[in-house]
């Protein structure tokens, strides 16, 4: 194991422990900066949608892991980011002022539907956001004029400075793109997390009581964590956008916004790792049990259903068996290579916990 | 003469929500759990009884099998709560909300995998056609749906209030600590209520196919119940119903009047604004919690 | 000695309830001030009362001059007043070091957009907020536990952390809520030196619900007690315990 000799206050605050982490990252980053070069374009197409969803992930991570508020209407407003930034586009703005234009649009609507939802605890809340996720579908059909309803929008090509940005036409240079929104949102993540407002967010999630004895406002530091939530889900929305080129009503259902919260949950709650590993299951999933299928059974046979019922079942044997999920696995896995020999069996035992009701009636 | 079409219609789609509610809130004042797949469970409690009546498939006269499907329900709903939900003890309401929302999608796979996606219908013998009342036409499945919910409130009524697992169940619901200090086994009385909450999922499956074609999605239908169980408020039985109703009669009439698109969304408006202005629901009262 | 915190008069009902009953009494600054009472004798309702959890039926309450009636809960910790809680109310799923920093959220002076990039003004202000928290683990030989989940530590040094949270907000008043209830005899000893010494080194004012009448007659200058919401006896520690009304509460009426 590396132990951590503390000096400093520094120590605490700094963005990775120590060297050897920080190397690991780096490196990371190369590799990711490399990667258009060392695979295809199918897969870099692929890793492009894990890294969307990760940010997607990110910003539902924020709510639900860090606050401890559950929503399952984030589709909502991954639409919102994803139809206002083509819009100010095609009004003639940049994609520069676009972009985050969108996810601060994205932002502040969803503060203001906040204001309201936090009154309510964990259940209502979830029901809320769900019923609002149902209500954009119909919302978006109903504002024609604006979003071209079930016809759907085309995403216009991106460019920055002169160079032009698209999907299918510079896969490579629309990577890079998503990679650098990836790593700034996760950067900004991280930097919430070590200030006094992650803290505050994990007062809350923990216990109201004593967040609102310390001086915290609850209702004002929920909305905020809305807020932000809803702003990097807009950016993901946006680039959703971008990725599939041509958004209708039904591309952000509320199927959507449950496989964004399962997701979430798979990853691991509470955790950056969490976003980044869920979203690789959700986008490699499908490629996975569609080349399963075609091994087992031969291709050319449709079974509905199959994607969210193996997608369902994982997420049950997660919640039974590794609540804290990937992420929760992972870092087992390593601590029991660290301490080789020395791991114990029960050192993972999980901690007994007891009912703790938040239930007025 | 149409507005009573308009709500027998209604109130017929209302009590099959109300059941599902019914479901939801057991369940919720029993163990603070909520179960996502209630609507899914309705689907498997109506797909079973059709597999079990059909001709096409087992062919067993229908008072017969509605009888063996809803037990097969209970059982099914106890096994889930002995095998699954009991070991989620302590975590967080997240993670089974998450977890049941998973199962729905697991009972809709498996559901999909037996009978398919095909729609397919019930040979009920409450779906009989439409009868006349004084110049008003109704359909007799929609009235049986009506009569069977009644008399399915008043026996869960009396159950609740007369019989000692029912007075365990309450028991349960309200204080589990002091309930299981009284002698109460509070984890077998909890099971029983997902068996409970199973059997009332599998009558409005019944009645939910009598009155048309269903497929394994329409388990999506507990999305409105639950829209429903919240308009009525979470904590409280009758509420449920009484959301489940509203909900209901509010759907037909909103399609009647109201320009198409705005129709559908209709229910889950009325869900924002009683949330946002009641946010415990209708029917039910507030108490704060102790420090 | 000047009074810190004032009650006047205080009455709160719960329903068809009495809690608390046309209750006064202040404490001074510089004091440790103990309530004592049988069960249900509204002890924590009085710090509900104060932490501005319930609205009080009737009554004032003033801390340093202000009223505290005008503020939300939320507002009271900015005043300077601290608490724990009965039935230890701690971040479960985060470290001994990040609960005690919760605590110093009153002194949070950076926003949102600071927070996101994490300027060198957060930087720094991150640098004294973890000075004041360090002082704290010391004082309270937390060293042991600091990087430690709570959900995994022991009763005892919840405890002794959530006092420490509340030490970590820099209060002038602060409220315990039982501090040794739960408590071994030897973490009842650590405790008092504690209050002791937060009293005298510190020169925090200490207002405490306690049922350990060691404890509450070891550390207190004054106690108040409290029945059926209204108050019982007021005095020293001696003077309380010697009172016939009090023997009477506790003991019932056939001992006396």
């Amino acid at each position: 194991m590396r132990i951590h000799f503390k000096t400093s206050y520094e120590h605490d605050i700094r963005l990775f422990p120590d060297r050897w982490s920080f190397l690991v990252y780096a490196l990371l980053i190369v590799v990711a900066v490399l990667l258009p070069w060392l695979i295809d374009d199918f897969f870099l197409g692929e890793v492009t949608n894990v890294l969307i969803w990760a940010i997607a992930g990110l910003g539902l991570m924020m709510l639900t892991g860090q606050t401890g508020q559950a929503s399952l209407g984030h589709a909502a407003f991954l639409a919102l980011g994803c139809y206002s930034c083509i819009i100010f586009m095609e009004q003639g703005l940049p994609f520069l002022i676009a972009f985050p234009a969108a996810g601060i649009l994205t932002g502040i609507i969803g503060t203001i539907i906040a204001i309201p939802a936090i009154r309510l605890h964990g259940i209502y809340l979830a029901i809320a956001t769900m019923a609002l996720s149902i209500l954009a579908d119909d919302i978006i059909v109903l504002m024609e004029p604006i979003t071209n309803g079930v016809s759907g929008k085309f995403a216009p090509v991106i460019n920055i400075f002169g160079i032009e940005i698209e999907r299918w036409g510079t896969p490579d240079r629309f990577y890079w793109l998503v990679l650098v929104v990836a790593i700034i949102c996760t950067l900004i993540y991280r930097n919430i997390l070590r200030s006094p407002l992650g803290r505050a967010f994990a007062a809350v999630r923990d216990s109201e009581v004593s967040a609102t004895a310390m001086g915290i406002h609850i209702s004002r530091t929920k909305a905020i964590s809305f807020g932000i939530s809803c702003a990097i889900t807009g950016l993901a929305g946006a680039l959703m956008g971008f990725f599939s080129g041509i958004v209708t009503n039904e591309t952000f259902s509320i199927v959507i916004s449950i496989t964004l919260l399962m997701m979430i949950v798979i990853g691991g709650l509470g955790s950056i790792h969490g976003a980044f590993f869920g979203a690789v299951v959700v986008a490699f999933l499908p490629q996975f049990l569609s080349l399963a299928k075609e091994t087992v059974i031969g291709g050319g046979v449709a079974i509905p259903g199959l994607e969210t019922g193996v997608f369902g079942m994982i997420l049950i044997l997660f919640i039974l068996f590794e609540p804290m999920g990937i992420y929760g696995r992972w870092m087992k896995i390593r601590i029991w290579f660290e301490l080789f020999p020395f791991a114990r069996k029960d050192m993972f035992k999980r901690q007994k916990s007891y009912l703790k009701t938040e239930r007025l009636r | 003469m149409e507005v009573l079409q308009l709500l027998v219609s209604g109130l017929a789609n209302g009590c099959v929500y109300g059941l599902i509610a019914l479901g939801f809130v057991l369940i919720y004042k029993a163990t603070e759990q909520v179960n996502f797949a209630q609507g899914d469970f309705m689907m498997l409690g109506a797909f079973i009884t059709l597999g079990l009546t059909n001709a096409h498939y087992m062919g067993l006269p229908f008072w017969v099998a509605a009888p063996l499907a809803i037990a097969i329900m209970a059982v099914l709903g106890y096994l889930l709560d002995f095998f699954v939900l009991r070991h989620l003890f302590g975590q967080s309401q997240t993670a089974v909300v998450i977890l049941t929302i998973a199962l729905g999608f697991v009972i809709r796979f498996i559901a999909g995998l037996i009978w398919t996606h095909e729609p397919q219908t019930l040979e009920s013998p409450l779906a009989i056609g439409d009868i006349n009342v004084g110049g008003v036409v109704l359909g007799m499945a929609d009235v049986a749906v009506i009569v069977v919910t009644v008399l399915m409130t008043f026996f869960l009524y009396q159950f609740f209030q007369r019989t000692k697992l029912g007075l365990a169940m309450q028991a349960a619901s309200q204080n589990q600590m002091a309930a299981y200090f009284m002698g109460i086994p509070v984890k077998r009385v909890q099971g029983m209520i997902w068996g409970l909450s199973g059997a009332v999922a599998a009558v409005a499956g019944i009645l939910f196919a009598s009155k048309g074609a269903i497929d394994p999605n329409a388990g999506l239908l507990g999305i409105k119940a639950f829209a429903a169980a919240v308009i009525g408020g979470f904590g409280s039985l009758p509420g449920a119903l009484m959301g489940g109703l509203i909900v209901g009669v509010i759907e037909p009439f909103a399609s009647r009047y109201f320009p198409a698109g705005y129709s559908q969304i209709a229910p889950y408006t009325l869900l924002l604004f009683v949330l946002v202005f009641r946010p415990h629901g209708l029917f039910s009262q507030v108490r704060t919690k102790k420090v | 000695m000047s009074n810190l915190l004032e009650i006047k008069n205080a009455t709160l009902k719960f329903g068809g309830v009495t809690a608390v009953n046309d209750l006064t009494f202040s404490v001074e600054e510089g004091e440790v001030y103990a309530i004592v009472g049988p069960n249900g004798a509204g002890k924590s309702t009085v710090f509900n009362l104060i932490s501005r959890f319930y609205d009080p039926y009737a009554g004032s309450i003033n801390f340093d001059g202000n009223n505290l009636l005008d503020r939300n809960a939320d507002a009271v910790a900015d005043l300077g007043i601290a608490r724990t809680f009965q039935n230890i109310e701690l971040f479960d799923h985060a470290t001994v070091l990040q609960n005690l920093l919760v605590g110093r959220h009153r002194h949070r002076s950076t926003n949102l957009l600071q927070e996101a990039l994490f300027t060198s003004k957060v930087r720094r202000e991150e640098k004294r907020h973890r000075e004041a928290v360090e002082e704290v683990i010391d004082f309270l030989d937390l060293q042991p536990y600091r990087d430690k989940m709570i959900a995994g530590l022991p009763y005892g040094v919840r405890k002794v952390v959530e006092l420490g949270r509340a030490l970590a907000s820099g209060p002038r008043l602060l409220l315990l809520d039982e501090p040794a209830s739960g408590l071994s005899v030897e973490e009842t000893q650590d405790m008092r030196w504690w209050i002791d010494d937060i009293r005298k080194q510190m020169g925090i004012t200490v207002l405490m619900v306690e049922h350990d009448m060691g404890l509450v007659s070891g550390v207190s200058d004054r106690v108040l007690a409290l029945a059926d919401g209204a108050k019982l006896a007021e005095g020293t520690p001696a003077q309380v315990q010697s009172d016939p009304a009090v023997i009477e509460a506790y003991l019932g009426a056939g001992a006396a």
